[in-house]
């Protein structure tokens, strides 16, 4: 079973679990509960506003749309239309998302919304991402519901995951904030496509955030996101500045982002502007949505991608998608030993005593406190 | 569906000839006024159930659509109609919106489609649209609301002349992207299937594969799909604050499940690549773009201030040709009241021109192809 399948057929039982045993759970339909004010946005004259949540800025006539399809301007008003209107509910291995350094072997319950800031041409949930909230099946799950599930479900994290959180950034806010008021940690799964001022607010409300960085080249972005990779580098940088935990996933695509000299570039930009501790996960593409015709990544080239950034000094280089690699694993820099065993989204082993490699006292970045949950 | 189809395909220049009426049908009831409000108001269950998919009889269906398909013009020239009447619309007092004479907006439309096809009289126009037995769709342009939206009074008109023409209520569907868009722009959504049918695309659903061209991957409205077998294509002439201007070929957007996603660049490529995909380019025939009141800035919503009573339509079988003839209209008044063009308002339509080069051949933005004839 793919991905998508999985999302298909694992969501819906588990958001009718969800609306099952909530006492405060509406039926989905009614979209006013799903409308909240946006919190990012300028009003204009003549009714017009425009959206200050990502670096698109689109300005939008009454009744139109901004580019991510689920934000509204009525009246002069700009609405969020995906408050609490999950369309995607899932218990995941945090692994998954994958964040390595954050409560490894941890459970996260993992909700999206429809709708995305970007159009990746190469989307693994483009039914949900690229769609507006009426077109695909939602269930209202507010934020104090979202707490109490992950906690029902012994999940250690909220994860925002899927399509693209910033878009449902208020229900973000909202949804981690009760979560720390249960106790259960947020951690966000994003493109990192966002302004300054709400991304600040996210950093403060969420415990980890990893940054889907599609690519190290504007060319990239532009031909095959429909983005702008300065923005996303700008993302990087400020959460490292508000001192919330990041991890990198860079999806290798042939032909397209797949070559040592932007490897090498992404080293060194993430060396010099990050750290050499910021984990970076290669992962490998597999043929969705409008590439098709491209084949998967062969596994020698994400080899080569992680043996260009070790050469140039990064401490955590891994591999994604390719169960069972060694690169899976988390290796102590200076000693060498494994520290954090897996296989997969399972985790075998873990060699760390109060984030310190067992072996030689080397501390390991990351959030550990979840492995309390092993 | 997705645009690696073959059949029926019609490229520009198109193939030769229209499809002549071999028979003069009598002429049927034509739908009274009442009549009109009636099926209007038959709101019902909206989801409408699926033809199956792709058969034998549907694929030759298809091919005879690409054959007939309007996005043919005559050969050499592109004829864009202007039809007028200086007393079509009485100036409305303040910011309501325009309500044009019923019966004088029937003379314009008749005359423009005399025009458009060279025939004698208005129902043997209209025959050369659609077969008896084919299903109509009118895509109408409902996002703005009353005043810049289609008329609900050209759409009653156009019902009327279709079902002189043969084609019977139950043929006829008006469709837009959203329920709640049409009631907006005074329509009212109705579903039963032996009288005319109104409905957006939010009750009638999407198709589940990509269709794909260029730039573009979208989901395209089963309306349009597996409904309609002909598409009159009813824009509004007006200015758009992003990609220019909206006519024939931005209407199309309506058809597509994510048009937010093709706004950027100013609309360029994506409004040529949207109309490319096989559905829309085998089964739109004609448009009849409204222009009773249209808005030279400000759009696509409502603005009054910046309308101007041009009391007319626009007609061609040309979606480019037609685009670039209305952008001139919005150029001209712009320039008559000291605005800047669309190129230095940075939202010059360069979608039209892209429509009409060698990758898209969708019609004609050269003025010296174009037929205008003003009437």
């Amino acid at each position: 079973m793919d991905r998508r399948a999985f999302l298909k057929t694992a969501t819906l039982p588990c958001l009718a679990a969800c609306a099952a045993e909530s006492a405060v759970a509406k039926p989905a339909g009614n979209d006013a509960q799903f409308t909240r004010e946006a919190l990012f946005y300028e009003k204009l004259p003549y009714k017009k506003i425009k959206c200050k949540l990502c670096p698109r800025e689109c300005v939008i006539d009454d009744w139109e749309r901004g580019y991510c399809g689920v934000r509204e301007n009525r009246g002069g008003i700009y609405y969020t239309l995906v408050h609490s209107r999950v369309c995607a509910a899932h218990v995941d291995p945090i692994e998954k998302k994958p964040f390595f350094h954050f409560a490894p072997g941890t459970m996260a319950f993992s909700i999206a919304t429809a709708g995305c800031n970007v159009n990746c041409k190469m989307c693994q949930n483009w039914e949900i991402s690229q769609s507006r909230p009426e077109q695909v099946e939602n269930t209202y799950l507010p934020p104090r519901n979202v707490a109490a599930l992950a906690r029902q479900y012994n999940c250690f994290s909220i994860a925002y995951t899927y399509s693209e959180p910033v878009v449902f950034c208020e229900y973000v806010l909202d949804a981690a904030e009760a979560g720390r008021a249960a106790g259960v940690k947020s951690a966000v799964v994003s493109g990192g496509y966002i302004q300054e001022e709400p991304l600040k607010q996210m950093c403060r409300r969420v415990d980890a955030i990893k940054v889907d960085l599609k690519a190290f080249s504007e060319k990239f972005y532009q031909e095959v996101v429909n983005g702008e990779l300065k923005p996303v580098l700008n993302t990087l940088v400020t959460i490292r500045k508000q001192g919330t935990w990041s991890e990198i996933v860079y999806l290798v695509v042939p032909t397209l982002n797949d070559s040592d000299q932007e490897f090498r570039g992404l080293a060194r930009w993430v060396k010099s502007e990050l750290g050499p501790d910021v984990p970076l996960h290669f992962s490998q593409f597999h043929p969705e949505y409008l590439l098709k015709n491209l084949p998967l990544t062969p596994v020698p080239t994400l080899e080569r991608a992680k043996a260009i950034c070790d050469a140039e000094g990064l401490h955590y280089v891994y591999i994604g998608n390719v169960p069972g690699h060694p690169a899976e694993s988390t290796y102590c820099p200076k000693c060498r030993r494994v520290v954090v065993e897996r296989a997969g989204f399972a985790v075998r082993a873990v060699h760390l005593n109060r984030g310190k490699c067992q072996f030689c006292q080397q501390a390991i970045p990351g959030v550990w406190d979840g492995l309390l949950h092993l | 569906m997705n645009d690696n189809s073959t059949c029926g395909i019609a490229a520009w220049p198109p193939a030769p000839g229209p499809w002549p009426p071999t028979s003069r049908h009598p002429q049927p009831g034509a739908i009274t006024e009442s009549e009109y409000l009636k099926f209007a108001g038959q709101a019902g269950e909206l989801r409408m159930d699926r033809k199956p998919g792709t058969s034998r009889r549907n694929l030759l269906r298809a091919c005879l659509a690409g054959a007939l398909s309007g996005r043919a013009a005559v050969q050499g020239k592109s004829k864009v109609v202007i039809s007028r009447d200086p007393l079509l619309s009485p100036p409305a007092p303040g910011p309501r919106p325009p309500a044009p004479d019923s019966n004088r907006l029937l003379k314009v439309l008749d005359r423009a489609m005399q025009s458009v096809y060279d025939c004698d009289s208005p129902v043997e126009a209209w025959k050369r649209i659609a077969r008896p037995g084919e299903v109509v769709g009118l895509k109408v342009n409902c996002l703005a609301g009353r005043g810049a939206s289609t008329n609900p009074i050209l759409v009653e008109a156009i019902c009327e002349r279709l079902q002189q023409a043969g084609i019977p209520q139950k043929n006829i569907v008006i469709w837009d992207r959203l329920n709640s868009d049409l009631e907006r722009a005074g329509f009212q959504v109705a579903s039963r299937k032996d009288r005319i049918r109104c409905i957006g695309n939010d009750a009638s659903g999407y198709e589940t594969d990509l269709a794909i061209h260029g730039s573009v991957g979208s989901l395209i409205s089963t309306t349009l799909t597996r409904t309609c077998d002909a598409v009159i294509n009813l824009p509004v002439l007006k200015d758009h604050g992003i990609v220019g201007v909206t006519m024939a070929l931005k209407n199309l957007f309506g058809a597509i499940h994510n048009p937010n996603k093709y706004h950027v660049n100013a609309g360029d490529p994506y409004v040529a690549d949207v109309n490319m995909l096989a559905p829309i380019r085998q089964k739109v025939r004609l448009t009849i773009c409204e222009a009773i009141a249209p808005q030279y800035e400000g759009g696509p919503s409502y603005m009054p201030q910046w309308s101007w009573p041009f009391n007319g339509v626009l007609v061609s079988r040309d979606p480019v040709a037609l685009d670039y003839t209305g952008w001139q209209i919005i150029e001209q008044k712009r320039a008559e009241k000291g605005m800047p063009s669309l190129r230095d308002a940075k939202r010059e339509p360069a979608y039209i021109a892209r429509a009409a080069d060698a990758q898209h051949r969708l019609g004609t933005n050269d003025p010296k192809l174009i037929e205008k004839v003003e009437i």
